[in-house]
Protein backbone atom coordinates (compact mmCIF):
# COMPACT_ATOMS: atom_id res chain seq x y z
CA UNK A 1 0.00 0.00 0.00
CA UNK A 2 1.46 3.27 -1.40
CA UNK A 3 -0.29 6.33 0.79
CA UNK A 4 0.30 10.04 -0.26
CA UNK A 5 -0.88 12.19 1.79
CA UNK A 6 -1.39 16.46 0.55
CA UNK A 7 1.83 16.17 -0.91
CA UNK A 8 3.12 19.32 -1.80
CA UNK A 9 6.77 19.44 -4.04
CA UNK A 10 7.92 23.05 -5.66
CA UNK A 11 11.53 24.11 -6.27
CA UNK A 12 13.29 26.92 -7.57
CA UNK A 13 14.77 27.10 -11.00
CA UNK A 14 17.39 28.31 -11.76
CA UNK A 15 16.73 31.82 -12.82
CA UNK A 16 14.59 31.72 -9.25
CA UNK A 17 11.20 31.29 -10.44
CA UNK A 18 8.77 29.08 -7.99
CA UNK A 19 7.53 26.38 -9.33
CA UNK A 20 4.66 24.06 -8.01
CA UNK A 21 5.13 20.94 -9.49
CA UNK A 22 3.05 19.08 -7.56
CA UNK A 23 0.06 20.17 -5.16
CA UNK A 24 -1.90 18.90 -2.74
CA UNK A 25 -1.53 15.07 -4.02
CA UNK A 26 -3.49 12.74 -1.68
CA UNK A 27 -3.76 9.29 -3.30
CA UNK A 28 -3.62 5.77 -2.13
CA UNK A 29 -2.22 2.44 -4.24
CA UNK A 30 -3.46 -1.02 -3.12
CA UNK A 31 -0.76 -3.79 -3.50
CA UNK A 32 -0.82 -5.43 -6.61
CA UNK A 33 -2.81 -2.39 -7.99
CA UNK A 34 -2.16 -1.23 -11.76
CA UNK A 35 -2.66 2.70 -11.84
CA UNK A 36 -1.74 4.93 -14.47
CA UNK A 37 -0.83 8.59 -14.45
CA UNK A 38 -2.11 10.58 -17.33
CA UNK A 39 -2.01 14.42 -18.51
CA UNK A 40 -0.45 16.99 -20.61
CA UNK A 41 3.25 17.82 -20.25
CA UNK A 42 4.45 19.68 -16.76
CA UNK A 43 1.42 18.37 -14.91
CA UNK A 44 3.70 16.99 -12.58
CA UNK A 45 3.55 13.20 -13.21
CA UNK A 46 7.30 12.63 -13.47
CA UNK A 47 7.89 14.48 -10.33
CA UNK A 48 5.29 12.36 -8.64
CA UNK A 49 7.50 9.17 -9.47
CA UNK A 50 10.17 10.32 -8.10
CA UNK A 51 9.15 11.80 -4.42
CA UNK A 52 7.11 8.11 -4.61
CA UNK A 53 10.84 6.77 -4.81
CA UNK A 54 12.31 9.26 -2.33
CA UNK A 55 14.52 10.63 -5.42
CA UNK A 56 13.60 14.07 -4.39
CA UNK A 57 12.16 15.11 -1.25
CA UNK A 58 8.13 16.37 -0.83
CA UNK A 59 8.05 20.14 0.36
CA UNK A 60 5.25 19.18 2.56
CA UNK A 61 3.04 15.99 3.39
CA UNK A 62 3.83 12.59 3.19
CA UNK A 63 4.34 9.58 1.70
CA UNK A 64 4.51 5.92 3.05
CA UNK A 65 4.81 2.92 1.40
CA UNK A 66 4.23 0.01 3.18
CA UNK A 67 4.08 0.81 7.24
CA UNK A 68 7.61 3.10 5.87
CA UNK A 69 7.66 6.75 5.58
CA UNK A 70 9.84 7.68 2.50
CA UNK A 71 12.19 10.10 3.41
CA UNK A 72 15.17 8.90 1.51
CA UNK A 73 15.69 6.80 -1.88
CA UNK A 74 13.74 3.57 -1.09
CA UNK A 75 15.05 0.72 -2.51
CA UNK A 76 11.85 -1.51 -3.34
CA UNK A 77 11.12 -0.01 -6.29
CA UNK A 78 12.06 -0.53 -9.75
CA UNK A 79 12.07 2.01 -12.26
CA UNK A 80 12.15 2.19 -16.14
CA UNK A 81 12.03 5.41 -18.03
CA UNK A 82 11.14 6.94 -21.27
CA UNK A 83 15.08 5.36 -22.70
CA UNK A 84 16.23 2.52 -21.66
CA UNK A 85 19.37 3.67 -21.05
CA UNK A 86 20.96 0.37 -20.94
CA UNK A 87 24.99 0.28 -20.45
CA UNK A 88 26.44 -0.19 -23.73
CA UNK A 89 29.21 -2.15 -22.81
CA UNK A 90 27.60 -5.03 -20.63
CA UNK A 91 25.86 -7.71 -22.86
CA UNK A 92 21.76 -7.98 -22.19
CA UNK A 93 22.29 -10.78 -19.38
CA UNK A 94 24.97 -8.29 -17.46
CA UNK A 95 22.71 -5.31 -18.15
CA UNK A 96 19.82 -7.16 -16.40
CA UNK A 97 22.19 -7.83 -13.48
CA UNK A 98 23.20 -4.08 -12.96
CA UNK A 99 20.03 -3.70 -10.70
CA UNK A 100 20.74 -6.61 -7.98
CA UNK A 101 24.57 -5.03 -8.45
CA UNK A 102 24.04 -1.64 -7.30
CA UNK A 103 22.12 -3.09 -4.30
CA UNK A 104 25.02 -5.15 -3.19
CA UNK A 105 23.77 -8.14 -3.89
CA UNK A 106 25.84 -11.10 -5.49
CA UNK A 107 24.88 -11.14 -9.32
CA UNK A 108 26.15 -14.63 -9.35
CA UNK A 109 23.26 -15.84 -7.49
CA UNK A 110 20.79 -13.71 -9.56
CA UNK A 111 21.76 -15.27 -12.85
CA UNK A 112 19.25 -17.01 -13.20
CA UNK A 113 16.44 -15.63 -12.26
CA UNK A 114 17.96 -12.88 -14.84
CA UNK A 115 17.61 -15.64 -17.39
CA UNK A 116 14.17 -16.61 -16.99
CA UNK A 117 12.66 -12.97 -16.84
CA UNK A 118 14.80 -12.49 -20.51
CA UNK A 119 12.50 -15.69 -21.50
CA UNK A 120 9.59 -14.81 -19.98
CA UNK A 121 9.82 -11.38 -22.26
CA UNK A 122 11.08 -13.03 -25.01
CA UNK A 123 14.08 -12.47 -25.04
CA UNK A 124 15.66 -15.62 -24.47
CA UNK A 125 18.51 -16.48 -26.65
CA UNK A 126 19.94 -12.89 -26.51
CA UNK A 127 21.92 -12.76 -23.22
CA UNK A 128 25.30 -12.40 -25.00
CA UNK A 129 24.11 -9.79 -27.39
CA UNK A 130 25.22 -5.80 -27.30
CA UNK A 131 22.06 -3.11 -26.11
CA UNK A 132 23.25 -1.59 -29.78
CA UNK A 133 22.26 -5.12 -31.36
CA UNK A 134 19.14 -5.11 -30.13
CA UNK A 135 15.36 -3.12 -31.44
CA UNK A 136 14.27 -0.13 -29.47
CA UNK A 137 11.46 -2.30 -27.95
CA UNK A 138 13.71 -5.22 -26.92
CA UNK A 139 16.20 -2.61 -25.37
CA UNK A 140 13.28 -1.61 -23.23
CA UNK A 141 12.09 -5.29 -22.74
CA UNK A 142 15.60 -5.79 -20.95
CA UNK A 143 15.21 -2.69 -19.24
CA UNK A 144 12.18 -3.78 -18.02
CA UNK A 145 14.07 -7.13 -16.97
CA UNK A 146 16.40 -4.90 -15.15
CA UNK A 147 13.81 -3.55 -12.55
CA UNK A 148 12.16 -6.23 -12.11
CA UNK A 149 14.83 -8.86 -11.64
CA UNK A 150 15.44 -7.63 -7.44
CA UNK A 151 11.70 -8.53 -7.34
CA UNK A 152 10.30 -4.89 -6.15
CA UNK A 153 7.38 -4.80 -4.72
CA UNK A 154 6.93 -1.54 -6.54
CA UNK A 155 7.62 -0.64 -10.19
CA UNK A 156 7.72 2.60 -11.04
CA UNK A 157 7.66 3.49 -15.22
CA UNK A 158 7.91 6.88 -16.54
CA UNK A 159 6.64 6.73 -19.98
CA UNK A 160 8.35 3.58 -20.78
CA UNK A 161 6.88 3.20 -24.17
CA UNK A 162 6.98 6.54 -25.29
CA UNK A 163 10.04 6.65 -27.62
CA UNK A 164 8.68 3.98 -29.21
CA UNK A 165 6.97 3.67 -32.61
CA UNK A 166 2.84 2.92 -32.56
CA UNK A 167 3.17 -0.62 -33.22
CA UNK A 168 5.30 -1.77 -30.79
CA UNK A 169 4.06 0.34 -28.32
CA UNK A 170 0.75 -1.67 -28.59
CA UNK A 171 2.69 -4.83 -28.09
CA UNK A 172 4.15 -4.10 -25.38
CA UNK A 173 1.37 -2.76 -23.40
CA UNK A 174 0.34 -5.92 -23.67
CA UNK A 175 3.24 -7.40 -22.87
CA UNK A 176 3.70 -5.65 -19.84
CA UNK A 177 0.01 -6.72 -18.80
CA UNK A 178 1.03 -10.91 -19.23
CA UNK A 179 4.23 -10.27 -17.28
CA UNK A 180 2.43 -8.05 -15.24
CA UNK A 181 -0.12 -10.92 -14.74
CA UNK A 182 2.42 -13.42 -14.00
CA UNK A 183 4.51 -11.46 -11.59
CA UNK A 184 1.87 -9.42 -9.60
CA UNK A 185 3.38 -6.06 -8.41
CA UNK A 186 2.07 -2.55 -7.62
CA UNK A 187 2.77 -0.52 -10.96
CA UNK A 188 2.75 3.17 -10.93
CA UNK A 189 2.91 3.97 -14.63
CA UNK A 190 2.83 7.38 -16.20
CA UNK A 191 1.68 7.85 -19.79
CA UNK A 192 1.13 10.48 -22.47
CA UNK A 193 -1.63 8.30 -23.98
CA UNK A 194 -5.15 7.96 -23.21
CA UNK A 195 -5.75 4.75 -24.79
CA UNK A 196 -2.52 3.31 -23.45
CA UNK A 197 -3.60 5.03 -19.74
CA UNK A 198 -6.67 2.94 -20.14
CA UNK A 199 -6.07 -0.07 -21.75
CA UNK A 200 -3.22 -1.08 -18.37
CA UNK A 201 -5.08 0.65 -15.65
CA UNK A 202 -7.10 -0.62 -12.53
CA UNK A 203 -7.37 3.39 -11.87
CA UNK A 204 -6.73 6.21 -14.12
CA UNK A 205 -5.23 9.16 -11.69
CA UNK A 206 -5.52 12.48 -14.48
CA UNK A 207 -3.60 15.31 -13.69
CA UNK A 208 -3.64 19.16 -14.62
CA UNK A 209 -0.55 20.92 -15.16
CA UNK A 210 0.37 24.16 -13.57
CA UNK A 211 0.01 23.58 -10.34
CA UNK A 212 0.36 19.37 -10.88
CA UNK A 213 -2.84 18.45 -9.25
CA UNK A 214 -5.16 15.19 -9.11
CA UNK A 215 -7.89 16.21 -11.34
CA UNK A 216 -9.75 13.02 -10.66
CA UNK A 217 -9.10 9.27 -10.33
CA UNK A 218 -11.17 7.42 -12.33
CA UNK A 219 -11.63 3.49 -12.10
CA UNK A 220 -11.01 1.56 -15.65
CA UNK A 221 -14.14 -1.06 -15.11
CA UNK A 222 -13.00 -3.67 -18.25
CA UNK A 223 -12.40 -7.48 -17.75
CA UNK A 224 -9.19 -8.63 -17.68
CA UNK A 225 -7.10 -10.23 -19.09
CA UNK A 226 -7.25 -7.43 -21.79
CA UNK A 227 -6.69 -7.73 -25.23
CA UNK A 228 -6.52 -4.69 -27.64
CA UNK A 229 -10.50 -5.33 -28.69
CA UNK A 230 -11.15 -3.69 -25.05
CA UNK A 231 -11.19 -0.48 -27.15
CA UNK A 232 -14.33 -1.01 -29.17
CA UNK A 233 -15.97 -1.93 -25.85
CA UNK A 234 -18.60 1.63 -25.41
CA UNK A 235 -16.63 1.33 -21.46
CA UNK A 236 -13.62 2.06 -22.74
CA UNK A 237 -14.86 5.04 -24.97
CA UNK A 238 -16.82 6.37 -22.44
CA UNK A 239 -13.40 6.31 -19.58
CA UNK A 240 -11.44 8.13 -22.55
CA UNK A 241 -13.76 11.08 -23.27
CA UNK A 242 -14.19 11.56 -19.97
CA UNK A 243 -10.28 11.84 -19.33
CA UNK A 244 -9.74 13.49 -22.38
CA UNK A 245 -12.40 16.02 -21.17
CA UNK A 246 -10.82 16.16 -17.87
CA UNK A 247 -7.60 17.04 -19.44
CA UNK A 248 -8.88 19.99 -22.03
CA UNK A 249 -11.12 21.39 -19.80
CA UNK A 250 -10.36 24.92 -19.43
CA UNK A 251 -8.23 24.76 -22.56
CA UNK A 252 -9.22 27.13 -25.41
CA UNK A 253 -9.38 24.60 -28.47
CA UNK A 254 -7.12 25.20 -31.74
CA UNK A 255 -4.50 26.19 -29.15
CA UNK B 1 34.05 -7.96 -51.86
CA UNK B 2 35.90 -7.21 -48.74
CA UNK B 3 39.54 -7.32 -49.63
CA UNK B 4 38.23 -5.56 -53.10
CA UNK B 5 37.17 -2.48 -50.97
CA UNK B 6 40.31 -2.96 -48.80
CA UNK B 7 42.68 -2.89 -52.18
CA UNK B 8 40.40 -0.02 -52.86
CA UNK B 9 40.83 1.84 -49.98
CA UNK B 10 44.47 1.32 -49.88
CA UNK B 11 45.76 1.68 -53.47
CA UNK B 12 43.99 5.10 -54.21
CA UNK B 13 45.75 6.64 -51.46
CA UNK B 14 49.13 4.85 -52.07
CA UNK B 15 48.70 5.94 -55.91
CA UNK B 16 47.89 9.87 -54.93
CA UNK B 17 51.23 9.87 -52.76
CA UNK B 18 53.54 7.95 -54.85
CA UNK B 19 52.50 10.45 -57.75
CA UNK B 20 53.21 13.44 -55.84
CA UNK B 21 56.37 12.55 -54.77
CA UNK B 22 56.89 11.69 -58.75
CA UNK B 23 55.88 15.15 -59.96
CA UNK B 24 57.73 16.58 -56.77
CA UNK B 25 61.13 14.37 -57.72
CA UNK B 26 60.50 15.45 -61.64
CA UNK B 27 59.70 19.44 -60.86
CA UNK B 28 62.92 19.97 -58.52
CA UNK B 29 65.25 18.22 -61.56
CA UNK B 30 63.69 20.20 -64.37
CA UNK B 31 63.84 23.41 -62.84
CA UNK B 32 67.23 23.06 -61.19
CA UNK B 33 66.10 23.57 -57.45
CA UNK B 34 68.87 23.77 -55.36
CA UNK B 35 68.66 20.77 -52.48
CA UNK B 36 68.70 23.59 -49.41
CA UNK B 37 65.61 25.48 -50.93
CA UNK B 38 63.41 22.14 -51.42
CA UNK B 39 65.16 18.78 -51.53
CA UNK B 40 64.25 15.92 -53.68
CA UNK B 41 62.76 13.54 -52.22
CA UNK B 42 65.15 11.23 -53.67
CA UNK B 43 67.72 13.71 -51.77
CA UNK B 44 65.60 13.32 -48.30
CA UNK B 45 65.49 9.59 -48.86
CA UNK B 46 69.54 9.77 -49.14
CA UNK B 47 70.22 11.84 -46.33
CA UNK B 48 67.80 9.90 -44.23
CA UNK B 49 69.24 6.79 -44.85
CA UNK B 50 73.01 7.98 -44.00
CA UNK B 51 71.59 9.44 -40.95
CA UNK B 52 69.78 6.32 -39.68
CA UNK B 53 72.23 5.21 -36.83
CA UNK B 54 72.31 8.68 -35.29
CA UNK B 55 68.53 9.23 -35.70
CA UNK B 56 67.52 5.79 -33.63
CA UNK B 57 69.46 7.95 -30.55
CA UNK B 58 67.28 11.33 -31.54
CA UNK B 59 64.09 9.35 -32.37
CA UNK B 60 64.23 7.45 -29.03
CA UNK B 61 64.61 11.07 -27.40
CA UNK B 62 61.73 12.79 -28.92
CA UNK B 63 59.71 9.36 -27.81
CA UNK B 64 60.48 9.27 -25.06
CA UNK B 65 59.51 13.44 -24.25
CA UNK B 66 56.32 12.38 -25.89
CA UNK B 67 55.08 9.49 -24.04
CA UNK B 68 56.30 11.18 -21.02
CA UNK B 69 54.14 14.36 -21.76
CA UNK B 70 51.16 12.34 -22.62
CA UNK B 71 50.95 10.03 -19.20
CA UNK B 72 51.27 12.83 -17.54
CA UNK B 73 48.60 14.37 -19.34
CA UNK B 74 46.39 11.58 -18.89
CA UNK B 75 47.81 10.85 -15.20
CA UNK B 76 46.96 14.26 -14.34
CA UNK B 77 44.05 15.39 -16.55
CA UNK B 78 42.02 12.87 -15.93
CA UNK B 79 41.60 12.95 -12.11
CA UNK B 80 41.66 16.62 -12.49
CA UNK B 81 38.70 16.25 -14.79
CA UNK B 82 36.65 13.95 -12.13
CA UNK B 83 37.79 16.59 -8.90
CA UNK B 84 36.08 19.35 -11.30
CA UNK B 85 32.65 17.19 -12.51
CA UNK B 86 32.20 16.07 -8.33
CA UNK B 87 32.92 19.51 -6.48
CA UNK B 88 31.51 22.39 -7.42
CA UNK B 89 33.50 24.26 -5.51
CA UNK B 90 36.90 23.32 -6.35
CA UNK B 91 35.31 23.48 -10.18
CA UNK B 92 35.05 27.21 -9.26
CA UNK B 93 38.60 27.40 -8.50
CA UNK B 94 40.59 25.24 -10.88
CA UNK B 95 38.36 25.73 -13.56
CA UNK B 96 39.64 29.51 -14.21
CA UNK B 97 43.29 28.65 -13.60
CA UNK B 98 43.37 25.26 -16.22
CA UNK B 99 41.57 28.11 -18.93
CA UNK B 100 44.48 30.33 -18.14
CA UNK B 101 46.95 27.75 -18.59
CA UNK B 102 45.64 26.88 -21.54
CA UNK B 103 45.20 30.12 -23.43
CA UNK B 104 49.33 31.17 -22.19
CA UNK B 105 50.98 30.35 -25.38
CA UNK B 106 53.00 27.06 -24.69
CA UNK B 107 56.32 28.75 -27.07
CA UNK B 108 56.35 31.70 -25.27
CA UNK B 109 56.54 29.82 -22.08
CA UNK B 110 58.81 27.34 -23.28
CA UNK B 111 62.15 29.03 -22.45
CA UNK B 112 61.29 30.03 -19.52
CA UNK B 113 60.18 26.54 -18.08
CA UNK B 114 63.76 25.26 -19.60
CA UNK B 115 64.91 28.61 -17.78
CA UNK B 116 63.63 27.01 -14.04
CA UNK B 117 63.91 23.46 -15.09
CA UNK B 118 67.00 23.21 -16.68
CA UNK B 119 68.48 21.08 -19.58
CA UNK B 120 67.78 17.54 -20.21
CA UNK B 121 64.75 16.00 -20.91
CA UNK B 122 62.17 16.47 -17.87
CA UNK B 123 61.52 20.19 -19.46
CA UNK B 124 60.72 18.86 -22.57
CA UNK B 125 58.42 16.23 -21.12
CA UNK B 126 56.72 19.20 -19.12
CA UNK B 127 56.17 21.73 -22.40
CA UNK B 128 54.67 18.43 -23.93
CA UNK B 129 52.54 17.50 -20.82
CA UNK B 130 51.37 21.60 -20.94
CA UNK B 131 50.62 21.44 -24.65
CA UNK B 132 48.60 18.22 -24.08
CA UNK B 133 46.68 18.44 -20.57
CA UNK B 134 44.19 20.88 -21.86
CA UNK B 135 41.60 18.32 -24.20
CA UNK B 136 42.20 15.69 -21.63
CA UNK B 137 40.45 17.71 -19.00
CA UNK B 138 37.79 19.10 -20.75
CA UNK B 139 36.81 15.75 -22.50
CA UNK B 140 36.88 13.71 -19.46
CA UNK B 141 34.68 16.42 -17.84
CA UNK B 142 32.44 16.48 -20.72
CA UNK B 143 32.08 12.40 -20.69
CA UNK B 144 31.76 12.68 -16.61
CA UNK B 145 28.85 15.03 -17.00
CA UNK B 146 26.84 13.40 -20.00
CA UNK B 147 25.99 10.52 -18.14
CA UNK B 148 21.95 10.02 -18.28
CA UNK B 149 20.68 11.57 -15.58
CA UNK B 150 18.22 8.06 -15.72
CA UNK B 151 21.38 6.25 -15.28
CA UNK B 152 21.74 8.61 -11.59
CA UNK B 153 18.66 8.51 -10.47
CA UNK B 154 18.35 4.78 -10.88
CA UNK B 155 21.98 4.21 -8.98
CA UNK B 156 20.59 6.14 -5.67
CA UNK B 157 17.71 4.55 -6.10
CA UNK B 158 19.42 1.35 -5.50
CA UNK B 159 21.37 3.06 -2.67
CA UNK B 160 24.54 2.39 -4.42
CA UNK B 161 27.66 4.55 -3.00
CA UNK B 162 29.07 7.36 -5.02
CA UNK B 163 32.17 5.37 -5.42
CA UNK B 164 30.39 2.43 -6.76
CA UNK B 165 28.65 4.49 -9.72
CA UNK B 166 31.36 6.22 -10.44
CA UNK B 167 33.43 3.03 -10.92
CA UNK B 168 30.39 1.07 -12.42
CA UNK B 169 28.98 3.67 -14.85
CA UNK B 170 30.25 6.84 -14.91
CA UNK B 171 33.68 6.13 -15.57
CA UNK B 172 32.83 4.23 -18.34
CA UNK B 173 30.24 5.64 -19.89
CA UNK B 174 33.09 8.37 -19.75
CA UNK B 175 35.39 5.96 -21.79
CA UNK B 176 34.52 7.29 -25.62
CA UNK B 177 35.27 11.10 -24.30
CA UNK B 178 38.54 9.83 -22.24
CA UNK B 179 40.24 8.37 -25.33
CA UNK B 180 38.97 11.31 -27.89
CA UNK B 181 41.22 13.53 -25.46
CA UNK B 182 43.88 11.07 -25.15
CA UNK B 183 43.62 11.14 -29.62
CA UNK B 184 44.36 14.73 -28.95
CA UNK B 185 46.66 14.79 -26.53
CA UNK B 186 48.99 12.28 -28.11
CA UNK B 187 49.63 14.20 -31.20
CA UNK B 188 49.91 17.38 -29.09
CA UNK B 189 52.55 16.08 -27.42
CA UNK B 190 54.60 15.52 -30.04
CA UNK B 191 54.00 19.48 -30.77
CA UNK B 192 55.16 19.70 -27.58
CA UNK B 193 58.04 17.77 -27.37
CA UNK B 194 59.43 19.01 -30.16
CA UNK B 195 58.65 22.86 -29.19
CA UNK B 196 60.56 22.52 -25.99
CA UNK B 197 63.84 21.07 -28.13
CA UNK B 198 63.73 24.12 -30.36
CA UNK B 199 64.06 26.23 -27.61
CA UNK B 200 67.19 24.18 -25.85
CA UNK B 201 68.40 20.85 -26.66
CA UNK B 202 71.27 18.94 -28.40
CA UNK B 203 69.36 15.77 -28.73
CA UNK B 204 65.93 14.83 -30.59
CA UNK B 205 64.55 15.02 -33.76
CA UNK B 206 63.59 18.78 -33.33
CA UNK B 207 66.86 19.50 -32.31
CA UNK B 208 67.70 18.27 -35.38
CA UNK B 209 65.73 20.27 -37.57
CA UNK B 210 66.90 23.63 -35.94
CA UNK B 211 70.52 22.62 -36.50
CA UNK B 212 70.27 21.22 -39.88
CA UNK B 213 68.25 24.11 -41.20
CA UNK B 214 71.18 26.51 -39.48
CA UNK B 215 73.40 24.33 -41.69
CA UNK B 216 70.95 24.52 -44.70
CA UNK B 217 70.58 20.91 -44.50
CA UNK B 218 67.29 21.27 -46.19
CA UNK B 219 67.09 17.70 -46.87
CA UNK B 220 68.29 16.81 -43.28
CA UNK B 221 65.52 18.86 -42.09
CA UNK B 222 62.76 16.91 -43.98
CA UNK B 223 63.70 13.55 -43.09
CA UNK B 224 63.55 14.27 -39.46
CA UNK B 225 60.32 15.96 -40.03
CA UNK B 226 58.61 12.83 -41.67
CA UNK B 227 59.83 10.59 -38.75
CA UNK B 228 58.22 12.89 -36.16
CA UNK B 229 55.07 12.64 -38.60
CA UNK B 230 55.40 9.11 -38.90
CA UNK B 231 56.01 8.72 -35.19
CA UNK B 232 53.29 10.75 -34.72
CA UNK B 233 50.99 8.32 -36.61
CA UNK B 234 51.99 5.56 -35.04
CA UNK B 235 51.19 6.79 -31.35
CA UNK B 236 47.96 7.82 -32.76
CA UNK B 237 47.48 4.49 -34.09
CA UNK B 238 48.49 3.09 -31.15
CA UNK B 239 46.08 5.39 -28.88
CA UNK B 240 43.15 3.94 -31.17
CA UNK B 241 44.27 0.24 -31.03
CA UNK B 242 44.04 0.96 -27.44
CA UNK B 243 40.57 2.02 -27.59
CA UNK B 244 39.39 -0.62 -29.44
CA UNK B 245 40.76 -3.53 -27.16
CA UNK B 246 39.16 -1.48 -24.21
CA UNK B 247 36.04 -0.60 -25.65
CA UNK B 248 35.09 -3.18 -27.48
CA UNK B 249 30.92 -2.17 -27.80
CA UNK B 250 32.37 1.25 -29.76
CA UNK B 251 31.51 0.37 -33.38
CA UNK B 252 34.33 1.95 -35.03
CA UNK B 253 33.81 5.09 -36.64
CA UNK B 254 32.16 4.69 -39.94
CA UNK B 255 30.67 1.44 -39.55
CA UNK B 256 26.68 0.86 -38.86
Amino acid sequence: MIRLDHVDKTYRTRRGDLVHAVEDVTLEVGDNEFVTLVGASGCGKSTLLKLVAGLTPATRGVIRIGDETVHEPFPDVGFVFQQPVLLPWRSVLDNVLFSVEMLGLDPRQYRKQAGDLLELTGLGGFETKYPRELSGGMQQRVAICRALLPDPSLLLMDEPFGALDAMTREEMSLELLRIWEERRKTILFVTHSIPEAILLADRVVVMTPRPGRIARVLTVDLPRPRTMDVEFDPRFKAASDEVRGLIFAGRTPGR
Amino acid sequence: MRLRRLLAEAVVPTVTLLAVLLAWEAATRAFHIPNFVIPAPSAILGEGWAWRYRFLGHTWVTLYETLGGFALSMGVGVPLAVIIVYSPALRRALYPLIVLMQSVPKIAIAPVLLLVLGHGEFPKVIVAFLVAFFPVVVDTATGLAATPPELLDLSRSYRASAFKTFVKVRLPMAMPFIFAGAKVAITLSVIGAVVGEFVGSDEGLGYVILSATSYWKTELAFSSMILLSVMAIVLFGAVSLVERLACPWLAPAGEE
